[in-house]
């Protein structure tokens, strides 16, 4: 029927899709072999930050769930996958301050076999949480996320015989390359955009729109919203599993309420409720934050020496954060996404002097 | 009440049902019913408790005491009094509302779509994999290409694609009858489905309803304060007044009625 949102010209957009892939796998293979580690790990900060960012805003701006929850998730991934992964040798090593618990000692497995493990996990405690919390909305929904990160966080600094406490986890084995991140991110690039293409993509996206009429059409708002939180927990649980692997080094203060923001920094500059922002706003607020370094660098202005300033290019993000809001407030994607089609009619219109296409 | 016909072929029927906020007697002791296949019309001043006995009917409020019973096709009956409201849906009933409401966001096609999710036998999952779910692909499709053809029966295929909002007024009342249909449902609420019209698209309205319950097979109850809409296409009428139903009958006895007269204007109107 001509009026279905029919792929106009899907050989062309398959072809686009492999060689693009194909290009992103050649400047991967590139950066590994020309780059320095600093610069990889930024790249690779992209690909986590963007799976991180896109399984927040599943949550928040596809489902319309206002979740401050997303660090909590993340450590419960980032400490399965590392204590999944870390040798009994190390293990038995690095427990100082209580000795670790048996059972852990033992217990071991592969990195990809830890990585589903640690969503998987993250995903059951997403779960529990939002079987009573889901009865709330709006902000109440915000406030008691944020609570259970907390008690997270704390949980992790107290129970020392399995988290090793304050002191975290060091040497866990860094497994995350970039062939492993940008794999992940591509794995979980094409579940999200082919639910939220499927019809119920359609039904999520009613529950944010309109609960009430939802209800009446006879949708289960609330097993709705559970399974999307669910859903995001589990990539927020992969995301810590990989970032950890990627720091080698994991302690409780790494999830406080401060990654959750600039989770939510990202998804609401790319665009809340776009698969294609969560990517665009990875890239642009991964590379800002370090290429903003060196305002905190000491200046030299002729004669005058202006020491370093700590905290300094947060004070800078944070105005552009704000002139996003102030002039782009649906963020750069909005809730569009990208498509070979859009694309290419928006070069025919570019080429041909802004006619109609 | 007009019991002529027997034996009663009802799709709906209230028993006693009252409902309370605290000290506010909101409905109190509503007895009616509707026949299969009727239009059949919720009148009263503003405040009558008819909007709220739309949300007693779907699912909204649980009321205080009675209940509702519904049939789905004929010589079966069950009482959906207690069911949650995307129960009622799936037993048959759709429903508009007052302030429309639509999924803003969306396109009109999404809009229908989300509608038919209801009927949807496919696992949600099934369409991430789509490529080792054909059945489930198929009926995917099936779906949308339902939506297109009822965008279409209802004069809106040219908003197919087009973000929701964005629709004139009259197409958002439309589109919000649309994804009501995509449910499949046996029995159509209809909350003032004229507010906001001119006089020729009330008059329009009249038709389209009747078309409505024809095509579809639906026996229909709408609240409206448009009397011309009302007078027009409804078969029987029921007078809700601050919670209690006040009179029932034919337009005709409606609109002579002096209890209904002094219920709209006031005593010294129903005596002049």
């Amino acid at each position: 029927m001509s009026t279905l949102p029919e792929n106009k010209n899907p050989v062309r957009d398959n072809a686009m899709t492999v060689v693009a892939t194909a290009l992103l796998a050649a400047f991967l293979w590139w950066a590994e072999g020309h780059l320095d580690g600093y610069k990889i790990r930024i790249i690779n900060l992209i690909a986590i930050n963007a799976i991180l960012g896109l399984s927040l805003n599943l949550i928040y701006g596809m489902a319309g769930m206002f979740s401050l929850g997303h660090a909590g998730f993340m450590a419960i991934g980032a400490y399965v996958s590392a204590l999944l992964i870390l040798t009994p040798e190390q293990k038995t090593a690095m427990w100082i301050l209580d000795p670790i618990a048996p059972w852990l000692t033992g217990i071991h497995a592969p990195f990809l076999v830890s990585l589903l493990a640690a969503g998987l996990l993250a995903a059951l405690f997403g779960w529990l949480v939002a079987l009573p919390v889901l009865r709330l909305g709006g902000d109440y929904l915000g406030i008691a996320t944020l609570g259970f990160s907390e008690i997270i966080r704390i949980l992790i600094t107290n129970l020392t015989p399995i988290t090793n406490g304050p002191l975290g986890l060091k040497g866990i084995p860094s497994h995350t390359s970039l062939w492993m991140s940008y794999g992940c991110l591509i794995a979980a690039l094409a579940c999200v955009a082919r639910l939220m293409r499927s019809n119920f993509g359609n039904v999520i996206r009613a529950v944010r729109d309109d609960e009430i009429a939802a209800k009446t059409m006879g949708i289960n708002t609330y097993s709705t919203r559970v399974l999307a939180f669910t859903m995001g927990c589990f990539g927020g649980g992969v995301g810590g599993a990989l970032m950890g692997n990627l720091i080698t080094t994991i302690d409780p203060k790494m999830f406080m309420i401060t990654q959750t923001y600039s989770l939510l920094m990202i998804i609401v500059v790319g665009g809340l409720g776009s698969i294609t922002g969560s990517v665009v706003g990875s890239i642009l607020v991964t590379t800002m934050l370090e290429w903003l370094r060196f305002v905190e660098n000491p200046v030299t202005i002729g004669s005058l020496e202006i020491p370093g300033i700590p905290g300094m290019r947060m004070v800078i993000f944070s105005v552009l954060l704000i002139a996003v809001i102030i002039f782009r407030r649906e963020g750069i994607m909005g809730m569009s996404e990208f498509s070979w089609d859009r694309l290419f009619s928006y070069r025919n219109r570019v080429t041909r002097g802004g006619g109609a296409s | 009440m007009t019991d002529a016909r027997a034996p009663r072929d009802n799709i709906l029927s209230l028993s006693g049902v009252t409902l309370r906020f605290g000290g506010l007697l909101a409905v109190n002791g509503m007895t009616m019913a509707v026949p299969r296949g009727g239009i059949v019309g919720l009148i009263g001043p503003n405040g009558a408790g008819k909007t709220t006995a739309f949300n007693v009917i779907t699912g909204f409020y649980k009321p205080t005491s009675g209940y509702v019973e519904f049939s789905h096709a004929p010589g079966e009956s069950s009482r959906i009094t207690g069911l949650p409201p995307h129960r009622v849906c799936e037993a048959g009933i759709a429903r508009t509302f007052q302030n429309i409401r639509i999924f803003g966001n969306e396109t009109a096609l999404q809009n229908v779509m989300v509608g038919a999710y209801v009927r949807q036998r496919g696992a949600w999952w099934m369409n991430m994999f789509s490529f080792a779910f054909p059945a489930a692909a198929r009926e995917e499709r099936e779906i949308a290409d339902n939506a297109v053809s009822l965008l279409e029966r209802l004069g809106l295929e040219k908003y197919a694609l087009a973000q929701a909002s964005s629709l004139p007024y009259g197409a958002q009342r439309r589109l919000e009858i649309a994804r009501a249909l995509a449910t499949r449902p046996s029995f159509l609420l209809l909350d003032e489905p004229a507010a906001g019209m001119n006089p020729q698209e009330s008059a329009d309205l009249l038709n389209f309803i009747r078309r409505l319950r024809d095509e579809f097979s639906l026996s229909i109850l709408l609240i409206e304060h448009d009397m011309k809409v009302v007078m027009g296409v409804c078969e029987h009428i029921w007078v809700l007044d601050q919670g209690e139903l006040i009179a029932n009958g034919a337009p005709a006895d409606i609109k002579a009625n002096p209890r209904v007269i002094e219920a709209y204007l006031g005593k010294e109107a129903a005596h002049a």
